[in-house]
């Protein structure tokens, strides 16, 4: 008998359809349902941030006026915040949705080679929501220890939700990282494994790449979280020393000798700069397929890319104690980390040339994901640079722990992720829901998010220039910050109220489209990967009918010489290709 | 089309608001003028970079926007460019980095003739000590922490023994030498900043950090915390004196050695006693105060309480415009001729049976008082309301309620804690504002008066 690849064996009778609206919908094991169950819980729990946020700039921007939140409110506010966003809307978003979406599609196969898997890994999450949503409604509230969940200040009475916030905190996290390997390791294998036959991994788009090397980045990254957590745990609940040296509580020394508040820092900034990077290349995998999409050309220097995607990646490893130069560790570090960190520098800003060298002698379509596209490109590049004056170790020293890093990691990793969400959305909002969404609001809420974004964060750092310290409640007297500098405050917070309240045209637009939206065609862009070849749109359970793809070429193939199209599908074969008539 | 010009316009209105922002360094007073030209290079590599690839990729946008016929060009990749892209990016780095770096080696090594100082966090103050004639600091442990002894210096160490103690957040230096700080926290990360100087280190629990400058200009500068160390972060506020050496060395001499602190004379309490005769007739025999003639209780507060507070209204720190009870109080507490007659005083008061003042306070919600308490005040006043030395927090617990309301609006109203003298009344002005105005002062009262 003939030698039949493995990815070829499979056939439709055996993909066990869902047979009831629960199996297919609720207790679903097809990637595509448990994206949208993700990326739409992270969505929700992303608003509840939002607003959190919107509080926080209330009391900045007019701190006499609303009287919103006291400075317990106001902390919680600060760390439930950050924490929501980083790891339960962006992580989540960006693997559990994106990368539940895309992964499948893009390499041709019919689903995660671990669907059951799959779907446990997002009711754990879903569980870890709720349990971190359960510490608003407990005694004392959330912890209000700063997303860094710092020890030994995290579990001492002088802060907000030291007794249940922030065990509910910690146990959250656990769950967390066990919803995310348990995601992680589906994403990972089914990349190595379960590629349709001619899918060599230098044909994989970017999004593939940049969700595989995120993820590997996470497998290796978040046990340095689990551990510290339950470290914190036992130091907390068994009265263990991990992080705890000799301390003294409201007046009254603890039992707790030897343990190390710098170590915990080390541990979670081993998971915390990787983190940067498991939200930061799935994003940057995203827009190089939109921006190429758009562009009608290939993107430009495709291996570049890739060999960039694994730099950073590894580089992500060995700079986390750049977050600490001035947190008392050796400062001899900061010889090592400065260089690390500025190194890291170089193929970031090679992805960023090779964005814009994608649009030169391109066929630009101004689409609503392109402007969004570009608008990061401007963002990243904002962030990007930012990011040289906090990495360069002496500068940290003025720097550090002002609004100048507020604005540094909002505009990087902030809007920049937000804008390549956005991007995204639109761009696939055809394939995932079969209908087109609405062209000129979505540039109405590109225009409104991108330019009331710069208007909060460019300002923001000419606060940390000034040297206003951030995570404070109220600023009251100094001796060097000038009153103007609360009228910039305002001017933020004014900014921060008109984009926070436009994202609802983003939500309008989806929900409104999904019924009255113009009904897509299967490939509405002319795209080359795989994704946009389905059968069906929106894809089916299965993905690919009765036969698999197979794939001919990369993802790239946009505007090639002599093609009549200006895209060939990766799964067209060079025969099938329809050349320019030679009287032209 | 209108992105790229958008993009553009973007590009040069933020070079414009660069130069036109009145929002920069605040002028630098110390040796660190090197972090300064390092910014700068970094400003002008990144902010070239900046407008070049935006001003570039704006072109393309415009220039290679989609118009009818138009083609791609098929350009999968270009090592040439990518080299050289490569390389100038590189080059560039090297540029910001290689200075950082030297002028990183120049911070971490302390000069031989830095002398030494140190400085102490807890939540929310800052504490400070000076080696003393030998030069050399003592060592000091939390196990020795004590109200008396609040750096938690070993008293059996002799190089502690005439260590200069400032138990407040006021430091001074001299100007124009260097000078080693070795950072030390009782109870969290706390964070030693001055904008001015351009330093900043975190204290941490456990170990000794450290940082070196050279003061430069003499004045009063700031002292902040930038280490999230817990509700009242954002109060923990001091200040360093930049003086010349002669203003320098008086203040050294006006502040106590350890050795001082530790062998204090035992308060008279007779003293004490005959000096409260005329308190008496206000605030009752035993302290329990009177509402009728506005004086509130005064048994169960703390000595070094009543202290600082009869130290304020002598100095006319406390009992200045609108606090017209606090202005008899000035008059009153200027009877007690001198620092000891104070201490005799506070020490008495101190003696007083505590029973717990009848609330006076009915109609609050006790439930949301608790709740902004519970939030905000415990972490300095306790759970119990019985307050601690640690914090500087005065017993609320059984006190007269319609005197925490007086003065709680005082604060609010900046009648109380707004002089410069008075950093502990500055905390309140601050945390006061956890209550959005008469109503939840009331609660608050309203709950205080639960906890006997």
């Amino acid at each position: 008998m003939a030698y039949v690849p493995l990815a070829d064996q499979d056939n439709e009778a055996d993909l066990h359809h869902p047979h009831s609206w629960v199996t297919k919908y609720v207790w679903s094991q097809d990637h595509k349902v448990i994206a949208i169950q993700y990326g739409g819980t992270a969505i929700l729990v992303g608003i509840a941030a939002l607003m959190l946020s919107l509080l926080m700039r209330m009391q900045l921007g007019f701190p006499e006026t609303f009287d919103l939140i006291d400075p317990n409110a106001y902390y919680q506010s600060v760390t439930m915040h950050g924490m929501i966003m980083v790891v339960y809307m962006l992580t989540a978003l960006l693997l559990g949705g994106f990368g539940n979406y895309m992964v499948p599609l893009m390499i041709g196969a019919r689903d995660m080679v671990f669907p059951f898997l799959n779907m446990l890994s997002f009711w754990f999450y879903l569980a870890s929501v709720l349990i971190l949503m359960a510490s608003f409604l407990v005694g004392g509230g959330p912890t209000g220890a700063g997303w860094t969940l710092y020890p030994p200040q995290a579990t001492l009475a002088g802060t907000p939700g030291h007794d249940m916030g922030i065990i509910l905190m910690l146990m959250s996290l656990a769950v967390f990282v066990v919803a995310f390997t348990m995601g992680g390791l589906n994403y990972v294998t089914t990349i190595l494994q379960n590629r349709a036959r001619g899918m060599t991994l230098m044909r994989m788009p970017l999004t593939v790449w940049g969700i595989f090397v995120a993820t590997v980045l996470g497998l290796f990254a978040f046990p340095a979280l689990l551990v510290s957590v339950i470290m914190m745990t036992f130091d907390t609940l068994l009265g263990t020393s991990f992080f705890m040296p000799a301390i003294i509580e409201s007046g009254t020394a603890l039992d707790h000798n030897g343990g190390s508040p710098v170590l915990f820092q080390h541990l979670f900034w081993f998971f915390g700069h990787p983190e940067v990077y498991i939200v930061a290349l799935p994003a940057f995998g995203l827009v190089s397929d939109v921006l190429s999409t758009h562009a009608r050309k290939n993107i430009f220097g495709y291996r570049m890319m890739v060999w960039a995607i694994i730099a950073i990646g590894g580089l992500s490893f060995i700079v986390w104690a750049h977050h600490m130069y001035v947190s008392g560790m050796n400062p001899y570090f900061g010889f090592f980390f400065a260089t690390t960190t500025l190194i890291i520098a170089v193929p970031t800003a090679l992805k960023v040339y090779n964005w814009v060298l994608t649009l030169w002698e391109g066929d630009i379509r101004l689409n609503a994901p392109m402007y969004f596209a570009i608008g990061f490109i401007f963002t990243f590049i904002h962030g990007g640079l930012t990011g040289l004056f906090l990495g360069n170790v002496v500068i940290d020293l003025p720097l550090s722990d002002t609004y100048f890093v507020v604005a540094h990691f909002h505009m990087v990793m902030g809007v920049s992720p937000v804008l390549v969400i956005f991007a995204s959305l639109y761009h696939w909002y055809p394939k995932m829901s079969g209908r087109m969404y609405h062209e000129g609001l979505a540039k109405l809420h590109f225009w409104i998010t991108f330019l009331g974004t710069y208007a909060i964060y460019l300002p923001m750092h000419y606060l940390g220039f000034l040297g206003v310290p951030r995570r404070y409640y109220a600023l009251g007297q100094t001796d060097f910050i000038p009153e103007s500098a609360q009228d910039l405050n305002a001017g933020i917070t004014i900014a921060a109220l008109i984009v926070g309240s436009a994202q609802i045209l983003f939500f309008i637009n989806i929900l409104w489209s999904l019924r009255n939206g113009k009904k897509a065609e299967s490939n509405p862009w002319g795209a080359a990967s795989l994704e946009w070849q389905t059968p069906d749109t929106p894809p089916i359970h299965g993905n690919w009918g009765k036969e698999l793809p197979t794939v001919y070429r990369w993802a790239y193939d946009y505007s090639v010489p002599g093609a009549k199209e200006d895209f060939i599908p990766q799964n067209m074969a060079d025969a099938d290709v329809e050349m320019e008539s030679k009287s032209d | 089309m209108a992105l790229a010009v958008v993009i553009f316009a973007l590009v040069i209105g933020s070079v414009i608001f660069h130069f036109a922002s009145p929002w920069w360094f605040t002028d630098i007073i110390s040796n660190w003028q090197s972090i300064d030209t390092t910014i700068l290079i970094t400003f002008w590599v990144t902010g070239t970079v900046f407008v070049v690839i935006n001003a570039f990729m704006a072109y393309c946008v415009y220039k290679f926007r989609h118009r009818s016929g138009q083609k791609a060009a098929y350009e999968p990749e270009n090592h040439k460019l990518e080299g050289w892209l490569s390389a100038i990016t590189t080059v560039g780095v090297v540029l910001m980095l290689a200075p950082g770096l030297f002028v990183w080696a120049d911070f971490v090594q302390p000069p031989e003739n830095a002398t030494e100082f140190e400085v102490l966090g807890q939540q929310w103050q800052w504490n400070f000590r000076y080696p003393g004639a030998d030069g050399k600091l003592g060592t000091a442990d939390t196990e020795f922490v004590s109200e008396e002894n609040p750096f938690g210096v070993n008293p059996e160490d002799p190089n502690g023994q005439d260590d200069v103690i400032v138990n407040a957040p006021e430091m001074h230096l001299p100007v124009g030498k260097p000078v080693k700080a070795l950072l030390r926290s009782n109870d969290v990360l706390h964070n030693y900043t001055i904008a001015q100087l351009r330093v900043k280190m975190d204290l941490v629990p456990g170990l000794t950090s450290y940082l070196w400058f050279e003061p430069e200009v003499t004045g009063r500068y700031d002292i902040l915390c930038e280490e999230l160390c817990g509700v009242g972060h954002f109060i923990m506020r001091g200040a360093i004196v930049i003086d010349t050496q002669d203003d320098y060395d008086a203040w050294v001499a006006s502040q106590p050695t350890f050795a001082q602190t530790q062998q204090a004379a035992e308060p008279d309490l007779a003293a004490g006693q005959a000096s409260y005769a005329v308190c008496a007739a206000c605030h009752g025999v035993n302290g329990e105060g009177n509402q009728a003639l506005n004086s509130p209780k005064l048994a169960g507060l703390q000595d070094w309480y009543v202290e600082r507070q009869l130290n304020h209204f002598k100095q006319g720190i406390r009992g200045g415009e609108g606090d017209v009870n606090g202005a008899a109080m000035i008059g009153m507490a200027n009877m007690l001729v001198d620092d000891n007659a104070v201490r005799n005083m506070a020490a008495y008061v101190s003696t007083f049976p505590d029973i717990p003042a009848t609330p006076t306070i009915v109609e609050g919600n006790i439930e949301n008082g608790f709740d902004i308490y519970d939030r905000n005040c415990a972490a300095c006043h306790l759970d119990s309301g019985s307050g601690t030395w640690y914090t500087d927090a005065p017993k609320l617990a059984g006190m007269s309620d319609w005197y925490f309301v007086t003065q709680i609006s005082n604060f609010r109203a900046g009648i109380r804690g707004l002089h410069s003298a008075d950093p502990y009344g500055e905390q309140m002005v601050s945390m006061a504002t956890a209550m959005s105005g008469l109503n939840e002062i009331r609660d608050v009262a309203a709950y205080l008066g639960t906890l006997r």
